[in-house]
């Protein structure tokens, strides 16, 4: 019997000071599944859509996105649709890896629609931030256990962001059958199918941290061990998780 | 190393505060995510392969002498909120003072000049584990346990559950606390080698949010 092996697909983004008051994006490239398109920008700030152009990812697939944004630049990141995880003929584990990086004087939003772990579907995501001293970052990451009425998959998804070289935050979530136990209990998500976060990542925070608060029983904002905030957040669904990451993000975007 | 002294450090009435958190248990009793023994040892699982195996991890990195700048550095950087990072390093303050008087040592006295405010428990605890004469086999363990005994306790008083039943939760416990210590201590040897990055970095989304809701409280019983 042959094993399908799966599917590599790389994605590259660098977004550069046009020296212009406008960010150009010399590298733009995705392959396979994965596909970049720019869309009208605003002002400074260039956009690009990620647009799945197959479904994935599937049991044994490695996607990975990388995006650097250098100094002066402006990007924001978006997605045209949920990714869903999905099983594949491998029984093997599929993995999707994300590098950023933002210099100096950079911003990156990296504002991703959710990924979905569909029933059977084994999938461990890494996220890697890396920010210069001055750079800015706001990212988002959704997980939806199950489309709806749908038990879940095996979701592991690991978080870093560094700051200046240093880490600020390193978290692992792992979720679904063969998570370690307790993962939906009342210490983990009690029942809720959906959790997200919401890094945000600002100079001035060094100097004037966020206060931390909670937005009702669910959700929380608190600022970090360096220049940084985050909003975690656990949902019935996607939408009301949705809702209220929005709700923080604009109470954090008020305070410009 | 001496067994007995693992017994000291592990001690419920070793003089180091613990008694004064809940580690969550409090919060989740008054959102009705814990209501007897049931959901208590759901509560305690969950704990002990998130924030139970990070702990164990840093205790048993510490033990086994790893930088204990870096080790608090990834322990901040793996406690979002800031209310659990305060009840850490109060934590840690407190292990601080028991454990130098307890077993007195260069290492310790240095930690504690490091970090005037305390730092992180499991590093504390890893260095006293250390001045101990014990090794991280034993730091790992220690705050394994930790990670559930503090929230089984706390529920006695919260709940008024039978005591019995609570210590059961912990024996049943057992087994996967000691897997917990193991994974541990492979994770605290590939730190060694492979540097702070390979140190485990599991959450619990209601406990990181919970702790942030029992800071926000008026009025409550355990400090966290």
């Amino acid at each position: 019997m042959t094993v399908a092996a799966g599917v590599r697909a790389l994605a590259r983004i660098v977004a550069r000071d046009d020296g212009r008051g406008g960010t150009s994006l010399p590298v733009l490239e995705g392959d396979g599944p994965l596909a970049l398109r720019r869309t009208r920008g605003s002002g400074a700030e260039a956009r690009v859509v990620l647009v799945g152009a197959m479904s994935g990812p599937l049991g044994g697939d490695h996607f990975t996105v990388e995006a650097d944004v250098e100094a002066g630049a402006r990007l924001r990141v978006g997605s045209a649709a949920a990714t869903i995880a999905l099983p594949g003929q491998s029984k093997s584990e599929a993995r999707y890896d994300v590098r950023l990086t933002v210099a100096d004087g950079g911003e990156l939003h990296w504002l991703p629609e959710q990924l979905i772990s569909a029933r059977g579907s084994d999938l461990y995501v890494t996220t890697r931030v890396d920010v210069g001293a001055a750079g800015r970052l706001v990212l988002r990451e959704e997980q939806v256990l199950g489309r709806v009425g749908e038990e879940p998959g095996r979701l592991s998804s690991r978080i870093r962001v560094g700051v200046a070289g240093r880490v600020v935050l390193d978290q692992e979530l792992a979720c679904g059958p063969g998570a370690p136990g307790g993962w939906d209990g009342p210490a983990g998500l009690g029942g809720h199918r959906a959790v997200g976060q919401l890094v945000v990542v600002r100079p001035e925070f060094a100097e004037a941290p966020v206060a931390a608060r909670v937005l009702g029983e669910n959700a929380a904002v608190v600022p970090l061990a360096g220049p940084a905030a985050l909003v975690s957040a656990v949902a019935a669904d996607a939408l009301r998780l949705r809702r209220q990451l929005d709700e923080a993000l604009a109470a954090l975007e008020s305070l410009d | 190393m001496s067994r007995a002294a693992l017994l000291v450090l592990a001690d419920g009435r070793f003089p180091a505060g613990g008694h004064a958190h809940s580690g969550g248990a409090e919060q989740a009793v008054k959102a009705g995510r814990i209501t007897g023994a049931a959901s208590l040892e759901d509560f305690c699982r969950g704990r002990l392969h998130t924030t139970g195996l990070v702990a164990a991890s840093l205790a048993a990195a510490a033990a086994l002498g790893v930088d204990a700048v870096a080790l608090d550095e990834a322990a901040d950087a793996r406690t979002p909120s800031p209310a659990l990072r305060v009840a850490a390093r109060k934590l840690g303050r407190q292990l601080m003072r028991a454990a130098r008087a307890t077993w007195p040592s260069a290492e310790l006295d240095d930690l504690a000049r490091r970090f005037p405010k305390g730092a992180h428990q499991p590093v504390v605890l890893g260095v006293a584990a250390r001045a101990a004469g014990l090794g991280a086999v034993d730091a790992a363990h220690c705050a394994a346990y930790e990670s559930v005994s503090g929230p089984a306790s706390a529920t006695v008083r919260l709940l008024s559950l039978d005591p019995f039943e609570a210590t059961a939760v912990l024996a049943r416990l057992a087994p996967e606390s000691d897997r917990v210590a193991d994974r541990a201590v492979e994770a605290a040897r590939r730190v060694v080698d492979g540097g702070i990055d390979e140190l485990p970095a599991g959450s619990a989304p209601l406990l990181e949010i919970g702790a942030e809701v029992h800071a926000a409280w008026a009025v409550r019983l355990f400090a966290s």
